[in-house]
């Protein structure tokens, strides 16, 4: 029993399965923690990282399959429940109560007291303790969280889960919004953490930073594990090829099409929640994909273009069409049109009529001495839900009422509705289903051909790899390469997007 | 730096009695009524004055640090002021009359926090409802007139002259500020309190942390029930009568009160000396325009300009300061 191998094993999860709907989001997967060891879980966008970190907290509770925690049958029925067994979750900053102090914070849930009235002096010493064990003394314990960096933040969230005794801590992307020192700062952390004991699962997409922390690493690819092993025998290349695999590259229908004059020239721009000044051209007749991991910058960009964000540096410039002002009703009168990626919230007016969104940016064609004319529009719209095979009873239905793809054909029709001439797209094909997603290529590969210019962000390389003429990627904040499609693939636009190297 | 965050540390503590402090300044410079106001007699009637307004207030800031809102309050205060005046004059002691009066408030509180913990709705939509509930079964209480009732020495509590003189205030005045240490001192000193500021900034992370949100919040509302149904006691004390009409309005004032003086209306901040000194700045407001003999919409007007002036006031601090 003494020499049993299990007996350093943390964590095990064994044939582990997921549905959401007809998907799978794991399917059949094994996973193993040791004791003290920081396990990397890589792999794109969707593949199944975080409903499975969620299964380990309690927050999701899988179909099938079974863990042991410590040797023992674990199955939180709710994150609390997971944290009393010793699994915490590190996250942003999410976990935090902004109003109350480090030391509040710390001790929220495990307040020590006596007839209901705190102690706090020697609880005060203890977590003095804490975060000088972290390295991190300077934190003052009266100070209340939001108004510290992200990176001091995240201390008090580790320290949390010390005082709590934790045994698995699950970090994700804990260093996509931390600065350089922060981060050298963190991983100092983490190697104090794994003498303690602690098994640390590692969430993360730059692979570097992957290599340099973790033990060994897990790779999940469409909700299966497609490898497992000790990091110092896996290279980069072999840690791409296994998150990227083989892709399906027939939903693509190119259009002829020919790269006309510039119409989109952006100078040093540079908006309020921007990093770099970049500059970049966006000519007729093409589709510009913008590449990199979710929080590069690309959103951002996007933003900033439109209006939405403030302009700080730089300028913006619509080749024959001077805008009056840098807001979004000045943009549109330019001829831009924005998808949002957040379709719920700022995309769409959810609960109004099909009409009423297609129409927001440009009644003009249905006002008469300042009255709605209603049936005209009626019938315009009906010809759009026509032509875009939108599945829809009436204009009048609410956008609440439809499908996903169905919602963003409707947030399309909108940009064509407004004659838009430069589309920002933000993942516009992101929580789609697939004959949608395949109908929207073919619309913008026409759109194209028709000489509009199209900036396209999506986090799914082969979809940019089919559709665009041109693609950029961008790192941390970075605009680090700009190249026609065809000199691009999956490995390397994943390998510059996660290492920012092209 | 040091220096800066103790000089920081003394605005924020001062900022609420600013504009308390230029009230008083104010109404005192003005030659005509500055022999009256600042007078002891005039400051004992406007604390006298403040009792009912301070005790629901006390309540109301608790229910806004934890990210709620209670526009019951009033309806509550006027049916807790009936079931007292009811069990008076139905002859029973004056004790039990206010330990009933107080306890329909609890109740009322303990429906509303039961309310939005069980259906999860939103406290607004709850205690609007409950807003009219309160205030039609008080009507109906009271067959829709005054309940007259015995002088008993439940009347003496808001005596602007208290018997013995040596108590210098009203009783109510004394409970009022007994009342305002202890709450303060509750949320403070102790895990509750704690909680409630925690389930007002984040209620997710609290749940996470073990904090048990549905049990806290029922015990907040009812809290803030109990304290509706003492300020109904007072009222009753005051009137002498049982008035089914009376009140109406009042939550706004409180509510306005608890915002004057710090209270974040999306939870998390707020304290009860900040609620008090919004309670006694409009008071002071409210008795100055009086002396001045300006009309009430004189002072439906200044107090209104100061409730944004305070919270945008407050806003540009926090930015600063974040």
């Amino acid at each position: 029993m003494d020499h049993n191998p299990a007996d350093t094993l943390s964590l095990e999860m064994r044939r582990i399965t997921k549905h959401f709907g007809a998907t799978f989001a794991l399917d059949d997967v094994n996973f193993r923690l040791r004791k003290g060891e920081v396990h990397a879980l890589l792999g794109e966008n969707g593949a199944g990282k975080s409903t499975l970190v969620k299964i380990i907290s309690g927050a999701v509770r899988p179909d099938r399959g079974e863990m042991h925690l410590d040797g023992r049958p674990y199955g939180p029925t709710d994150p609390l429940e997971g944290r009393r067994s010793g699994v915490s979750m590190i996250y942003q900053e999410l976990n935090l109560a902004p109003h109350l102090t480090v030391e509040e914070n710390i001790m929220l849930g495990t307040e020590v007291h006596k007839a209901g009235f705190l102690k706090r002096r020697d609880v005060r010493k203890k977590v003095r303790e804490t975060l000088e064990f972290l390295h991190h003394p300077e934190i003052s314990l009266d100070i209340p969280v939001r108004r510290l960096s992200v990176g001091a933040r995240q201390v008090v969230e580790i320290s949390r889960a010390i005082m709590d005794r934790a045994t698995i801590l699950v970090m994700d992307e804990p260093t996509s919004s931390l600065t350089q020192e922060d981060t050298e700062r963190l991983f100092q952390v983490i190697r104090k953490l794994k003498d303690e004991g602690v098994s640390i699962i590692y969430i993360s997409h730059f692979l570097e930073e992957v290599q340099a922390v973790a033990d060994s690493f897990t790779v999940l690819r469409d909700g299966k594990n497609v490898g497992s092993g000790p990091m110092a025998e896996a290279g980069l290349e072999e840690l791409i090829q296994l998150m990227v695999g083989q892709k399906m590259r027939d939903l693509f229908i190119r259009t002829e099409r020919r790269r006309g004059e510039a119409l989109l020239s952006l100078k040093n721009l540079k908006g309020k929640n921007m990093q770099e000044p970049l500059s970049l051209e966006l000519h007729r007749g093409e589709i510009l994909g913008l590449a990199g991991l979710i929080g590069a910058g690309r959103t951002e960009t996007l933003r900033t273009i439109f209006g939405l964000d403030p302009l700080e540096e730089g300028s913006i410039e619509v080749v024959g069409r001077p805008g009056l002002k840098t807001k979004p009703w000045s943009r549109i009168e330019q001829g831009m049109g924005l998808l949002s990626e957040d379709r719920q919230g700022e995309g769409l007016a959810i609960s109004r009529s099909i009409m009423d969104n297609v129409t927001l940016s440009r009644f003009a064609p249905y006002k008469r001495f300042g009255m709605l004319r209603v049936k005209k529009r009626a019938q315009a719209v009906a010809g759009w839900i026509d032509s875009l095979k939108i599945k829809a009873l009436s204009p009048a239905q609410p956008v609440s009422s439809l499908s996903g793809g169905n919602q963003q054909k409707v947030a399309l029709a909108r940009l064509l509705h407004q004659e838009a001439d430069i589309l920002l797209l933000d993942e516009p094909t992101r929580g789609i289903d697939v004959m949608s997603k395949s109908q929207i290529y073919e619309w913008m590969s026409q759109l194209a051909a028709k000489g509009k210019a199209l900036l396209f962000v999506s986090s799914y390389f082969p979809e940019l790899l089919g559709v665009c003429d041109t693609i950029a990627v961008f790192y941390r904040g970075e605009l680090v390469a700009v190249r026609p499609a065809r000199e691009w693939g999956d490995e390397s636009l994943m390998a510059a997007s996660t290492t920012g190297r092209a | 730096m040091k220096r800066k965050s103790k000089l920081r540390a003394l605005i924020n503590l001062l900022a609420p009695f600013l504009g308390l402090i230029l009230v008083l300044v104010i109404f005192s410079s003005i030659p005509d009524v500055q022999s009256r106001f600042l007078r002891a007699a005039n400051l004992k009637s406007v604390a006298t004055q403040s009792v009912i307004v301070a005790l629901g207030a006390l309540g109301m800031t608790l229910i806004i640090i934890s990210g709620g809102i209670d526009l019951s309050a009033a309806s509550n205060i006027a049916l807790s002021s009936v079931v007292t005046a009811y069990a008076i004059n139905a002859g029973l002691p004056p004790l039990l009359a206010i330990v009933l009066g107080m306890a329909t408030g609890g109740l009322v509180g303990f429906i509303n926090g039961s309310l939005i913990t069980g259906l999860r709705l939103v406290p607004f939509i709850i205690t609007l409802g409950m807003m009219g509930i309160a205030r039609g079964v008080a009507k109906w209480m009271a067959g829709n007139q005054k309940i007259d009732a015995p002088l008993t020495w439940v009347n003496e509590l808001m005596a602007k002259s208290p018997q013995p003189s040596w108590l210098l205030l009203a009783p109510g005045v004394w409970l009022m500020i007994f009342l305002a240490v202890a709450t303060a001192v509750l949320l403070r000193y102790t895990v509750f309190g704690r909680h409630v500021f925690a389930i007002g900034s984040n209620e997710a992370t609290a749940r996470l942390c073990g904090v048990r949100t549905k049990r806290a919040k029922i015990i907040i509302y009812s809290l803030a029930g109990l304290f509706c149904g003492l300020s109904g006691v007072m009222e009753f004390s005051r009137l002498t009568v049982g008035d089914p009409t009376v009140a109406v309005g009042l939550e706004l004032d409180i509510i306005a009160a608890v915002v004057i003086g710090g209270g974040s209306l999306s939870g998390g901040e707020g304290s009860i000396l900040g609620s008090m000194i919004g309670v006694f700045i409009m008071s002071f407001l409210r008795n100055g325009c009086t002396m001045m003999g300006w009309p009430n919409y004189i002072q439906e007007i200044i107090i209104g300009v100061i409730i944004v002036a305070a919270v945008s006031l407050d806003q540009i601090r926090h930015r600063r300061s974040a």
